[in-house]
């Protein structure tokens, strides 16, 4: 989708703020916030993907007005809500009106070093898939613009490239955050020369890589 | 200026104690509910405050600076080379290692969220995460590292590596002058996380001197 998260190549943000010495959390919702993302992604059984569009569907405003835990809070509530797991009166009240739905998993302390070491790797076998493109060969990135979560970054589409790299069979994500499956296919680093996405302003030496599955390209 | 960030203090401390009622009203739920066990929310925070962070990556690269075989299973495996440290797992299953030479500097984003290699660097800061780095980073890389106070040579190549998929990105920065002989331990000292992400150049051993260490 065509969100506000959709941030590369944007203006007026202004000046980078940093901070030294900064803490992992600025207050301590925001590490129950992460650690809440991180259990109840096990226990309502979604995948990363569906995580980050349930973010990106926040209204635009909102997005762009809220800090990052703020936002993984949004995510986590609506991904509770529409997994029917509790209502909204529920969380805002914080006192159930029913008892709990079954869920996948509940993470317990003594698993959570195990489930963090293991992580949940992308890659899947390709099983034979041929590999359409291959180092060095050119491609552009499609100029299409689906409503749903997709990684092909609007400074990207219609752009050309030149592959360097082949990462392996991956989940895709417009696939796994609509629920439709990991439908895997090949995933590309594909090396963009800086004047190609930006113009004259660029200079011409610099470059920008971004992985990119195979259906989001075609031969150029 | 001082209005705006008054205006903006203000708006931000109101915001935070609503969000923090928010999120305590929904953490009692959820345990209620039976979905999450407290212990296990105390034991993932415990993880990202004090066991996982930069000084897991500062190891890998003082090794590749070390160690030649190393280097280049790092170059050629990130993800194993890395593994055989000891760092693994969420965020880091699929690691990429991209090496600064006299002719390229590299610099990693997450344009479009916040991907991060969590085992080696922890978590991100909050201008990682930011618009104006996830906005500025892909269209005006050298803007961002001036800001920074790193300063690239016309002539010397910049990439951008935008973390678009689970792939991610580790920069291993140049070995410092006047570290030969230096062991794995005193080199690790000189990585610093902004190195690592590449908005930022290994420290001077002189750096260290400054620092009273």
């Amino acid at each position: 989708m065509n969100g506000a998260h959709d941030m590369g190549g944007m203006h007026g943000f202004g000046p980078i703020m940093r901070e030294d010495d900064e803490p992992p959390f600025h207050a301590a919702w925001e590490g129950r916030t992460l650690a809440l993302s991180l259990a109840m992604a096990a226990a309502g059984g979604w995948t990363i993907d569906m995580g980050r569009h349930a973010r990106e569907r926040m209204a635009p405003a909102d997005y762009l007005a809220s800090s990052y835990y703020q936002i993984w809070l949004a995510g986590l509530q609506t991904l509770i809500e529409e997994n029917g797991l509790a209502t909204r009166e529920e969380m805002a009240s914080g006192v159930p009106d029913a008892p709990g739905a079954a869920v996948k998993t509940v993470l317990r302390a003594d698993q959570v070093a195990g489930v963090l070491a293991r992580g949940a790797p992308a890659d899947r076998p390709a099983g034979g898939t041929p590999q359409k493109y291959r180092p060095g060969d050119g491609v552009r990135v499609r100029n299409f613009h689906p409503t749903g979560h997709t990684r092909a970054a609007r400074y990207l589409r219609g752009h050309t490239g030149q592959i360097v790299r082949v990462h392996g069979f991956h989940v895709l994500p417009d696939a796994s955050a609509a629920g439709r499956g990991d439908q895997p296919e090949w995933l590309y680093c594909v090396r963009f020369s800086a004047r190609e996405l930006w113009g004259e302003q660029a200079n011409a030496r610099d470059h920008v890589h971004a992985d990119q599955w195979e259906s989001y390209l075609e031969p150029a | 200026m001082a209005h705006d960030d008054h205006h903006h203090d203000h708006a931000e401390g109101s915001q935070l104690s609503d969000t923090a009622l928010r999120v305590r009203a929904l953490e009692s739920l959820l345990i209620e509910k039976g979905y999450v066990d407290p212990a296990a929310l105390d034991a993932l925070i415990e993880t990202y405050e004090t066991k996982v962070g930069p000084r897991n990556g500062a190891r890998v690269v003082a090794r590749a600076w070390c160690d030649a075989d190393f280097r280049k299973w790092l170059l050629d495996d990130a993800t194993a080379a890395i593994a055989s440290l000891g760092h693994t797992g969420r965020q880091g299953e699929h690691m990429v290692a991209v090496e600064n030479t006299p002719e390229v500097h590299n610099m990693v984003v997450c344009t479009l969220c916040s991907c991060y290699p969590w085992p080696v660097l922890g978590l991100p800061p909050v201008w990682y995460k930011s618009a104006p780095y996830r906005s500025r980073a892909v269209i005006d890389p050298r803007g961002v590292l001036d800001e920074f106070g790193v300063t690239i040579d016309e002539a010397r190549e910049v990439r951008v590596w935008d973390s678009t998929a689970e792939v991610r990105y580790l920069v291993v920065p140049m070995r410092p002058e006047g570290t030969d002989g230096w062991s794995e331990d005193e080199l690790a000292r000189l990585v610093t996380r902004d190195s690592m992400i590449g908005t930022g150049v290994a420290l001077d051993p002189a750096d260290l001197d400054a620092a009273g260490s």
